[in-house]
């Protein structure tokens, strides 16, 4: 439950019931058969049942799953590999491929129940316990919430679906040490990385009990949720969190031996662009899946993942036009990446025409920020994640407080404390505030666990190869292969 | 004898080859190389990093030629390859001592 999300769910909701009156049926009667033996006082407990899944949610959730999956391989895999020099680009596929793989064992394992339980814990708003370790009690007779009342996934497409996100956040982070980590270290980071930031902060950030158990258990949500912070589709625990710990990694591992002093151009941009776009496409899997329904805001987030990209590509193309007379391949290509991280977060929120806004002065802040801030501080992020994901992040996270005003066209939040979840009271500069918060927080949770992270790995294991080694490229000297023979 | 060596812009070789080949060369050797002479290099940018790269693509070609017609060989290279903009190459001319068909053990001239 990309669970932030407040807006949907009273529409959605009616809809819903509007649209297969049966459901309401179940609901209410298995309401009534639990009530029944209860005592009078105490409120009827509800149990989700399978006749509240939707067998089109059902499809659409495990085709968007697949889609984000697409989006760390081959995409994310592609855009990087052809961002680096030719020696290094095994290194690079080899890193994202193995912390997919590794992302989703420790999602089945421990990553789950940490995200997305709250009990079993001493802080059940920051993070959850580890009654699902391993899946325990998840099985095919085990819902997950939606958005609407009386809707429920079966709990493993859930479980999936969530699993993806795990898999493509610590991906996200190897762009910014690029050519000059030493492989060990990273996926030992990368679990421990998992395990302390992402999987905390998607508590804090998604976790809720649902529309139709919060209100008899208002404070079963996470800390951000309950603040009111919005991410429809992981803005925050997605972007910002993996570009703060790619700045932070990128400054306590150094920059690249010969960094601004010998050229060091993408060797490949043709697969920079197949996985630019495999990346957009798998984007609507993404937001358009973070409705977890298959209905009109699941189109709504789709529509805006798509015309908000097209926005920032053609922004930024039409800032190098002018700044260098040159409209670039790679610009068009980062504008593009650019516009659907500043999306994400407001994907299910902004109406089309804000959008567009939105992803064209993201990307114009991210052009800023990878050409001339990062030439001006002189840190190596070797592909700009800090530079587009957390920047482009932030923008849209913030931004989401404002595009996601009914006055604008909206969708507003919803408040789920009530029975039947409504469309809650919306100010725009409380919900900016909020929003701030909760960047706010996400930035030093994730700053600090990665510096104690990577500097507890630079003084014990070391974090880069040798300066031969690296010389060399890391495709021979750390994986004993090369790309183009 | 004499070996040629001409450094010519990349899209000239057509025209350089199919002039020689009416002229009756039999054979050449292409190369792709790169280097810098008097033409400015180009400048890339990757996201605001500029490079400038100094060394352009060139072209170079490798003929063995009797005596004879070497004069004529330069001549066609220079008249084709020229579009009287720098960067246009170079023609350069070696004595030849020897030269040896694979196949046949033919040497001198007849090799050629």
């Amino acid at each position: 439950m990309k669970r932030i999300l407040c807006t949907t769910a009273a529409l959605a909701t009616g809809a819903v019931m509007l649209a297969f009156p049966a459901l309401a049926a179940p609901v209410a009667e298995a309401a009534a058969e639990v009530a029944a033996p209860a005592a009078e006082a105490a409120p009827a407990v509800f149990t989700p049942t399978a006749e509240m899944v939707n067998k089109g949610d059902v499809a659409w959730m495990m085709v968007s799953t697949a889609f984000v999956l697409m989006m760390s391989v081959p995409a994310l895999a592609l855009f990087y590999g052809g961002l680096v020099r030719a020696k290094n680009m095994l290194s690079v596929l080899m890193q994202v491929l193995t912390i997919v793989c590794v992302a989703a064992l420790v999602w089945f394992g421990w990553g789950y129940s940490m995200a997305f339980t709250s009990t079993g814990t001493p802080f059940p708003t920051i993070v959850g316990g580890l009654d699902k370790a391993f899946l325990a009690n998840v099985n095919v007779g085990t819902f997950a919430a939606t958005f609407s009342n009386g809707v429920y996934l079966p709990e493993l497409v859930f479980v999936m679906f969530q699993m993806t996100f795990a898999c493509i956040t610590p991906a996200l982070i190897v762009g910014a040490f690029a050519e000059r980590i030493k492989f060990t270290s990273l996926i030992i980071f990368v679990v421990a990385w998992l395990t302390l930031a992402y999987f905390p902060i998607a508590h804090m950030v998604w976790y809720w009990a649902g529309p139709d158990f919060l209100h008899t258990a208002p404070t079963d949500m996470g800390l951000l949720w309950g603040w009111g912070a919005l991410d429809f589709a992981g803005g925050t625990v997605v972007h910002i969190n993996a570009g703060i710990a790619g700045l932070v990694g990128c400054l306590i591992v150094g920059p690249r031996i010969g960094y601004k002093t010998e050229p060091m151009p993408p060797h490949s941009l043709v697969m920079t662009m197949i996985g630019a776009s495999l990346l957009w496409i798998g984007w609507f899997g993404f937001n358009a899946g973070s409705a977890l329904e298959s209905n009109a805001f699941a189109a709504l987030a789709f529509i805006n993942t798509f015309v908000a990209t097209a926005a920032a590509g053609a922004a930024w193309a039409m800032i190098e036009q002018i700044t260098h007379k040159k409209p670039s391949l790679l610009g068009a290509a980062s504008g593009v990446v650019a516009g659907l991280v500043a999306i994400t977060p407001a994907a299910g929120f902004a109406h089309p025409g804000t959008a567009i806004i939105l992803g064209a002065v993201a990307s114009a802040i991210c052009y800023f920020f990878v050409t001339t801030v990062k030439n001006k501080l002189g840190y190596d992020d070797s592909l700009d994640v800090f530079g587009i994901h957390a920047v482009g992040g932030i923008v849209g996270a913030i931004g989401t407080g404002v595009v996601a005003d009914p006055a604008l066209g909206g969708q507003g939040w919803i408040d789920y404390t009530a029975p039947v979840a409504a469309a809650g009271e919306f100010d725009m500069v409380t919900q900016v505030v909020t929003q701030c918060w909760a960047v706010g927080v996400t930035v030093a949770w994730t700053s600090v666990v990665s510096a104690v992270l990577f500097l507890t790995l630079k003084y014990t294991l070391g974090l880069r190869p040798d300066a031969e080694a690296e010389t060399n490229g890391l495709d021979i000297s750390e994986h004993g292969e090369r790309a183009y023979n | 004898m004499k070996f040629i060596i001409a450094i010519i812009k990349p899209f000239k070789l057509d025209e350089v080859r199919q002039a020689l080949s009416n002229m009756g060369v039999a054979g050449m050797t292409v190369t792709e190389v790169k280097g810098f002479g008097r033409q400015k290099g180009q400048t890339e940018i990757y996201r605001g990093a500029e490079y400038s790269t100094n060394m352009l693509p060139k072209v170079k070609l490798e003929i063995a030629a009797s005596d004879d017609i070497t004069a004529q060989v330069v001549e066609t290279i220079q008249a084709t390859a020229n579009t009287g903009a720098i960067g246009d190459g170079k023609i350069f001319v070696l004595d030849l001592a020897s030269a040896t068909r694979i196949r046949t053990g033919e040497s001198g001239e007849t090799a050629l």
